[in-house]
């Protein structure tokens, strides 16, 4: 039993009801942070058990939706792809959306997911909605295995811009999170949240370039249209890989402030309601 | 250096009613509410304003002040819904407090069910890091004693297999090995010895001892007097949210028994507050002696008797009606059932019926004892174990045992059973016969 109890010296640890605005208590997230990581790891265990194709359909679903993409988008439809093969055009942009639709799906689901931990145990509630977004990152880095392949089979190089994907993926990371910690703590209360999410997904996807150009959206309409962080990250993916206009172009610095005010005010208002999710979820 | 491991302070929480039971808020609840708040504002008369003032809140917890010193294991006991529960998710930082304050000096362990956060789907082992690491451990810690995690669950041989194949005695098994090895220097425990059998909750108390030994403090609610009386020198009463007594364990427990049982020897219950279960509901309750009158007191000589009426409300199998008798320090005299004789155990379709248990007389010591009464079904416990009666055996017969054993009075055994003695010559040159 020795060298067991981390005593240092009587920590001491005051309970109060806490008033107005409080800052997100990142640091006890950091000393939580092998919760954080077993929390990702079952995740990832449970995600496949029992299926026959396992981690197969991380490949599968954007995928066929590729596949599907072309057929309607590229084949029927005569969408424009600006020069470049249909399939890798919309492939290069489903990666990123794909992996903010479902990280966002879980990360809003986390919380009542997980309510039977937060009705029984101590943690900061942030860990919940990080590891969902977390966890996505493994079918992320699969899905983009298979870009590779493809775009050598397409010959295509990527520019020196490449260099700039972990940002865009740090910025994918931030939107979901962002925008999954307003919609995480608001289903805790408001079970409509629920129904509203696949609607706003319909909505959200066709306000992001992924089966289109975004040179087919009028220039008046660019500034509006790039408040959606996902327009400047689809458009830094296709600049970044394919060599197709630039990772900072005119949209990117708005896309990039959206996404950081997701975040910050995403945490705020976490953190503001978390004090009631035991008594609510 | 302070001795005080934790310390509150008026400490109150407010439960909207139907807030923290399941029930959630929809929008359109929200708006409905903001709405209709805003009417009131406009109707706003301060002289009815302040009469009621949170119609919808109610308070679980209010103005508790305490203070525990370090190496104290402390009982909390109370009926539910006087607010154990809350004072434990407040100290754990599950919730947070309405107003008041609370001060822990030290790593805190809160445990309010064992198996928090297991998945059905990964093995023993894998659960084994998640669930300890959900408490609280660390990686290392969990790697240098899991061995001795698997030895005391004693499941070596299916910790690779994933837990829903486990038996639900193997699950709390696994599940308490892991919270057992926790070792905080303040432990929360709510109500988690209440699952698995017998022996293993001895053994459970046991780790938990050890615990209390090396100068642990912990905080233990229960409904087991006999836990809390064995495990906690000091006990606290908590009733209607509030601190109702604080002080010896043996005192508090006593007082506790005696005021939550009726004792006019009869109870009965009105439907909707029945105790149930999907298969049965209590109706009533009664101790009758010998000359058939409903009684709390008895003679150490004279059967009692224990009327329990009932309702089955679904079929089952093996529905069991069981007794238990405890003594108001909390220590269990007996338990038994309906199907202890084999044969009892008749198929009882739906409607009302009538089991008697007979505890015969020159059995009890003289003293007061409570009745307990559980209904037992196929899935295991259907409505748990809880103090009904009391009642009070007294010396009043010339004829018992009593009037010659006069050490009674010396060796308070919980029971002075009426013995068959003999005594014989056994050195061997002695006559046969005296």
């Amino acid at each position: 039993m020795a060298g067991m109890s981390c005593s240092k010296e009587a920590s001491v640890l005051l309970i109060k009801p806490s008033r107005g605005w409080v800052l997100p208590q990142l640091r006890d997230v950091w000393a939580y942070r092998e919760l954080l990581y077993f929390l990702v790891w079952r995740d990832l265990k449970v995600r496949y058990k029992q299926t026959v194709l396992g981690v197969l359909w991380a490949i599968i679903q954007p995928f066929f939706l590729m596949v599907v993409f072309t057929i309607f988008f590229g084949k029927l439809g005569k969408i424009p792809s600006e020069g470049i093969p249909y399939p890798v055009f919309a492939y290069v942009a489903l990666i990123p959306w794909s992996y903010f639709a479902q990280s966002l799906n879980a990360c809003s689901e986390s919380l009542v997911g997980n309510s039977h931990l937060i009705t029984k145990v101590y943690f900061p509630r942030l860990i919940i909605p990080i590891s969902s977004v977390l966890s996505g990152l493994v079918n992320f880095g699969i899905s983009f295995g298979i870009l590779l392949a493809m775009m050598f089979y397409y010959r295509i190089t990527p520019s020196l811009e490449a260099l700039f994907l972990p940002i865009l993926v740090l910025m994918v990371l931030a939107t979901a999170l962002g925008s999954g910690l307003w919609l995480s703590a608001l289903n805790v209360q408001y079970r409509d949240i629920r129904y509203a999410i696949s609607f706003l997904m319909q909505f959200w996807f066709f306000a992001t370039p992924v089966v289109y150009p975004s040179s087919l959206v009028p220039g008046i309409w660019r500034f509006l249209y790039s408040m959606n962080p996902m327009v400047g990250v689809v458009e830094g993916f296709r600049g970044a890989l394919l060599g197709k206009g630039h990772v900072m172009g005119d949209t990117f610095l708005v896309s990039v402030t959206v996404a950081a005010c997701l975040l910050i005010t995403g945490t705020l208002y976490f953190r503001q309601v978390e004090k009631r999710f035991a008594d609510v979820v | 250096m302070n001795d005080v491991a934790v310390r509150t302070e008026n400490l109150g929480k407010l439960y909207r009613i139907g807030e923290h039971k399941g029930r959630y808020n929809t929008l359109r609840d929200t708006i409905e509410n903001t709405l209709s708040a805003a009417l009131r504002r406009l109707r706003y008369n301060p002289e009815t304003s302040n009469l009621n003032p949170q119609p919808n809140h109610i308070w679980a917890l209010k103005g508790v002040s305490l203070g525990i010193k370090r190496g104290e294991v402390v009982g909390i006991i109370g009926r539910n819904g006087a607010g154990k529960t809350t004072l434990l998710k407040i100290l754990s930082r599950i919730t947070e407090p309405t107003e008041g304050w609370a001060e822990i000096r030290g790593r805190v362990g809160s445990l309010l069910e064992v198996g928090t956060g297991f998945h059905p789907e990964l093995t023993g082992r894998e659960n084994t890091y998640l669930n300890g690491a959900i408490l609280g451990m660390k990686k290392v810690e969990v790697d240098r004693k899991f061995d001795e995690i698997v030895a005391f669950s004693e499941i070596e041989k299916f910790i690779d297999t994933p837990v829903k194949r486990y038996s639900s005695g193997m699950y709390v098994r696994l599940a308490f090995a892991v919270a057992a090895h926790l070792q905080p220097e303040i432990l929360l425990v709510d109500e988690v010895l209440a699952v698995g059998d017998a022996a293993f909750q001895k053994k459970c108390l046991g780790k938990m001892g050890d615990v209390a030994g090396e100068g642990r403090t912990i905080l233990f609610v229960s409904h087991q007097m006999g836990a809390v009386g064995q495990l906690c020198q000091r006990t606290i009463l908590l009733d209607d949210g509030t601190i109702k007594k604080d002080g010896h364990s043996k005192d508090v427990i006593a007082s506790y028994l005696m005021e939550s049982t009726p004792q006019s020897g009869t109870v009965e219950w009105k439907r909707e507050a029945a105790p149930k279960c999907n298969e049965a509901m209590l109706l009533g309750v009664k101790t009758v002696n010998s000359a058939g009158r409903v009684t709390t007191h008895f003679s150490s000589t004279e059967n009692i008797s224990v009327e329990i009426t009932y309702e089955v409300l679904k079929y089952d199998r093996l529905l069991t009606i069981w007794i238990r008798l405890s003594t108001p320090e909390g220590v269990d005299v007996f338990a038994g059932h309906n199907g202890d004789i084999w044969g009892n155990l008749d198929a009882r379709p739906k409607g009302v019926y009538k089991t008697r248990c007979i505890i015969p007389g020159n059995l009890l010591n003289i003293g007061k004892y409570i009745i307990n009464v559980a209904v037992g079904t196929t899935a295991g416990v259907g409505i748990p174990s809880g103090p009904v009666l009391f009642i009070e055996v007294s010396n009043t017969d010339k004829s018992s045992h009593y009037d010659y054993n006069y050490t009674f009075q010396y060796v308070r055994g919980v029971v002075s059973p009426k013995l068959d003695w003999e005594i014989q010559r056994a050195d061997q040159d002695a006559p046969s016969n005296l």
